[in-house]
């Protein structure tokens, strides 16, 4: 339990770094030890899928970051309304603070989970697929329906990328077609 | 890219393959799956563009083959759903299950892994593609 908390610290002052910073390439650096620092948690928490899932996706959106992006010249933010925005920073804060909350005593305590259908999983789960790994057998068997809505995210991100990213229709006549294969 | 780079990606990148081909493959039995599988394919496929630039990579896997991969996976994953309802209901594990423990077992699930790696795998390389060639058309127009 020590060591979650201190993970969670760590993280806590990753994000704030990464926001405060004003160098682009420590911010993403900042952002990569937050990440890592949750595959760690989730390693600790026992559940490897997702921490070999977290751990390459941070990996990729990384060196997306910093390949892709790190080199545009970004804006300054604009001055000016500093306190307008502190003011309305500080009243969502209270009002997100107050109902989490009240909505947080609902919840069962830390590791002792309610298991009403996931108990069916676990003790089913190997008769019904077959599959070893139970997170398999839930994802794309109990819960398929979800991994589907997760694939159809996926491809509509990468529809949007293609679709805002391409370069046929505002090249100059001039170039040629190196871009299009 | 120096001559160590171009040089160290060419020893691993199969050595990547093999990992990520690995936890696809026993994405039903140990930790993993087609998910994580797929990023780590495409992430064989990143470390080629940043270790021999864009160009060569293309060579090897152009944008198109990569959207035309994507949208294969998309209709597999979609075609082992509609397989369930041959039993009766969308999702159904039709094929037979086999002997937990062996590697042709648990029905559908290693193909839906199958199905989610060539999709996840592609789509994410194509992404990374795609921003990388825009930095480079952009820097392109800076310098003109």
């Amino acid at each position: 339990m020590l060591e979650l908390n201190l993970l969670l610290v760590f993280m806590v002052v990753g994000a704030i770094i990464a926001v405060e910073n004003h160098n682009l390439l420590s911010s993403v650096i900042a952002v990569g030890a937050v990440g890592f620092g949750l595959c760690v948690v989730f390693l600790l928490l026992g559940a490897p899928d997702l921490a070999i899932t977290q751990l390459v996706v941070e990996i990729l959106a990384l060196v997306i970051l910093i390949r892709a992006t790190i080199a545009k010249t970004v804006p300054e933010t604009y001055k000016g309304r500093e306190l307008l925005a502190y003011g309305v920073t500080i009243i969502f804060v209270l009002v997100f603070g107050a109902f989490s909350y009240f909505a947080l005593k609902y919840l069962p305590e830390f590791g002792a989970p309610l298991m009403k259908v996931s108990k069916t999983y676990l003790e089913e789960g190997l008769k019904k697929t077959g599959a070893l790994n139970l997170v398999a057998a839930i994802i794309l068997d109990f819960r398929g329906y979800d991994t589907l809505g997760e694939a159809s995210i996926l491809f509509t991100a990468v529809i949007g990328t293609l679709a805002i990213l391409r370069l046929k229709g505002r090249k100059q006549e001039k170039e040629t077609d190196e871009l299009d294969s | 890219m120096s001559l160590i780079v171009k040089t160290v990606t060419r020893v691993t990148i199969g050595i990547i393959f093999l990992f990520g081909g690995y936890i696809v493959a026993h994405g039903h039995l140990t930790p993993g799956g087609g998910f994580a599988g797929g990023v780590i394919l495409a992430l064989a496929y990143v470390l080629y563009v940043l270790a021999y630039g864009e160009k060569e990579t293309r060579e090897r896997l152009s944008m198109k083959w990569a959207s035309i991969i994507e949208s294969l996976g998309g209709l597999l994953f979609l075609f082992l759903a509609v397989l369930g309802l041959a039993g009766g209901y969308f999702f159904l594990n039709v094929l037979p299950k086999g002997t937990p423990g062996d590697i042709f077992s648990a029905g559908i699930i290693p193909l839906c892994n199958l199905a989610i790696m060539f999709k996840v795998g592609a789509g994410l390389f194509a992404v990374f593609l795609v921003l990388v060639t825009f930095r480079v058309a952009a820097r392109k127009e800076e310098e003109e």
